[in-house]
């Protein structure tokens, strides 16, 4: 279970977040600008918010009353950045090997466990290729499989889909949606499409000018 | 046709005196010079006090270009400029204010002294004058490289578990390398071809301050042309591998 509680005050608008996301896919729909990303990012850790709280499983990973606030690198949370993110000096196994190495990993354990993520998402051939050679689909692959490996605490996904072409698009979603059904932790899925809550009957969430509501 | 006329005629400037430099140099002339004492001190003297201000760069100019890519705090701009600033003050006036700030009766110079040490006209001042002058060819290329690296990909590292530390090892170096490597270069000949603050602040002293140019100078002065001539080749030589190293990492970053 993933709770949050946050405020901050943005330049345009001041962000009121609260929420419970328990294991499975919930949709985070709401216009651009409405403050999806500065969500995920606070969850992460990458922003400090001015007052509130984030827990996951029971361990406080913010709390600005006590003075918590456990770095992202500690946070063991996921995120699907919106154009993946890759790292271009890297080639596919060293990007999804990454977080093994964070965690220093054995080499050789790294190796095994990449070579399983890269064989479940189908892209094994792709092990050497270099990530800027790779189309869109396979960049999201990639950055899924970098994202899922470390086995996270949380996942977070910003617009997986606004970075592809409309034909690859349709094709993704539903391989997406395949593999985020077996992941079994709070996942938080944003994006602007109010389409993509019929792909994932769980608890939802609207977002506009920073202040989250549930939707029913 | 006038631009290609004034184009050719700024080339030609440049290229002939130096290519004719290399006509006014006699085998014989490259063996015997290059064995006296003065010359391979010279030389020495450049190698050794050249590759320590770089070293000296790369390590308080690197955490400074990484600050001002990335922090924001009152007094940037002006940091940015005074960073800067040594590129357009004259190499001569460089000299004087290091030797006023840490001459023997400068101001800190009685500080030094109480501890032993005497900055001014040691290999210490050659090394100091030679990063006062070069490191802003450093920490402006670092600057820029660290500029433009994506912070998404700093963000990803974070959170799939690197610390900030391993994050701008694994991720933030490598991918500003081509222009930490420009400018290091760049940063590594302004040294080489350091004159005037050297000779101001550190004497020009054989074995202790006399380095490549500063013999050069010297032989020139002293009616000794040829070993002049066999000193600047060498020059000419280091400045070639500088520019092809410049433009083979730069065409680099492009692609």
């Amino acid at each position: 279970m993933l709770h949050f509680d946050l405020r901050l005050q943005l330049r345009e608008f001041s962000f009121v977040a609260a929420g419970e996301v328990p294991s499975g896919v919930t949709v985070v729909e709401g216009p651009s600008g409405a403050g999806k990303t500065t969500l995920l990012r606070l969850i992460a850790g990458l922003v400090h918010p001015q007052a509130g709280n984030v827990t996951l499983d029971g361990r406080a990973l913010t709390d600005i009353t006590a003075g918590t606030f456990v770095p992202p690198e500690g946070r063991n949370v996921s995120i699907l950045f919106q154009e993946y993110a890759l790292f271009p000096h890297f080639d596919v196994a060293a990007n999804v090997g990454y977080g093994l190495r964070a965690r220093k990993v054995p080499r050789a354990e790294i190796e095994a466990r990449v070579r399983r993520e890269l064989e479940r998402f189908d892209i094994a051939t792709l092990a050497h290729a270099r990530v800027t050679e790779l189309s869109g689909g396979e960049r999201q692959r990639v950055a899924l499989a970098r994202a899922l490996v470390v086995e996270p605490a949380a996942l977070l996904l910003d617009e997986p889909l606004a970075a592809l072409d409309r034909a690859t698009r349709t094709r993704v979603r539903g391989e997406l949606a395949a593999v985020l059904r077996a992941v079994n932790v709070p996942t938080l899925f944003v994006s602007h499409d109010p389409g993509n809550r019929e792909l994932f009957p769980g608890p939802a969430f609207h977002i506009e000018r920073g202040t989250l509501t549930q939707l029913p | 046709m006038a631009v290609v006329l004034a184009a050719a005629i700024l080339a030609a400037f440049i290229v002939v005196p130096l290519a004719g430099l290399f006509f006014h140099l006699q085998p014989r002339d490259l063996i015997t010079a290059m064995q006296t004492v003065p010359a391979q001190d010279a030389l020495r003297l450049s190698i050794v006090t050249t590759f320590s201000s770089l070293a000296i760069t790369l390590l308080l100019g690197t955490p400074l270009a990484y600050i001002l890519a990335r922090a924001s705090f009152p007094g940037r701009s002006l940091v940015d400029a005074v960073v800067d600033l040594p590129i357009v003050v004259p190499p001569a006036v460089a000299g004087l204010a290091l030797l006023l700030a840490f001459g023997r009766n400068g101001t800190f110079g009685p500080l030094f002294g109480a501890l032993g040490i005497q900055l001014s006209f040691s290999t210490m001042a050659v090394i100091m004058a030679q990063t006062f002058v070069a490191s802003p060819f450093y920490v402006r290329a670092a600057r820029a490289g660290f500029a433009g690296v994506d912070r998404t990909l700093e963000a990803a590292s974070a959170t799939l578990g690197m610390g900030p530390l391993r994050t701008f090892a694994y991720i933030t170096v490598p991918l500003a390398a081509p222009a930490l490597i420009g400018g290091a270069v760049l940063c590594w000949a302004r040294s080489l071809g350091e004159f005037g603050a050297t000779i101001m602040f550190a004497g020009n002293l054989q074995g202790v301050s006399q380095t490549l140019p500063l013999a050069v100078y010297l032989n020139l002065e002293s009616g000794n042309l040829p070993v002049a001539v066999v000193l600047s080749a060498v020059l000419i030589l280091f400045s070639l591998i500088v520019v092809v190293t410049v433009h083979a990492t730069s065409d680099r970053r492009t692609i």
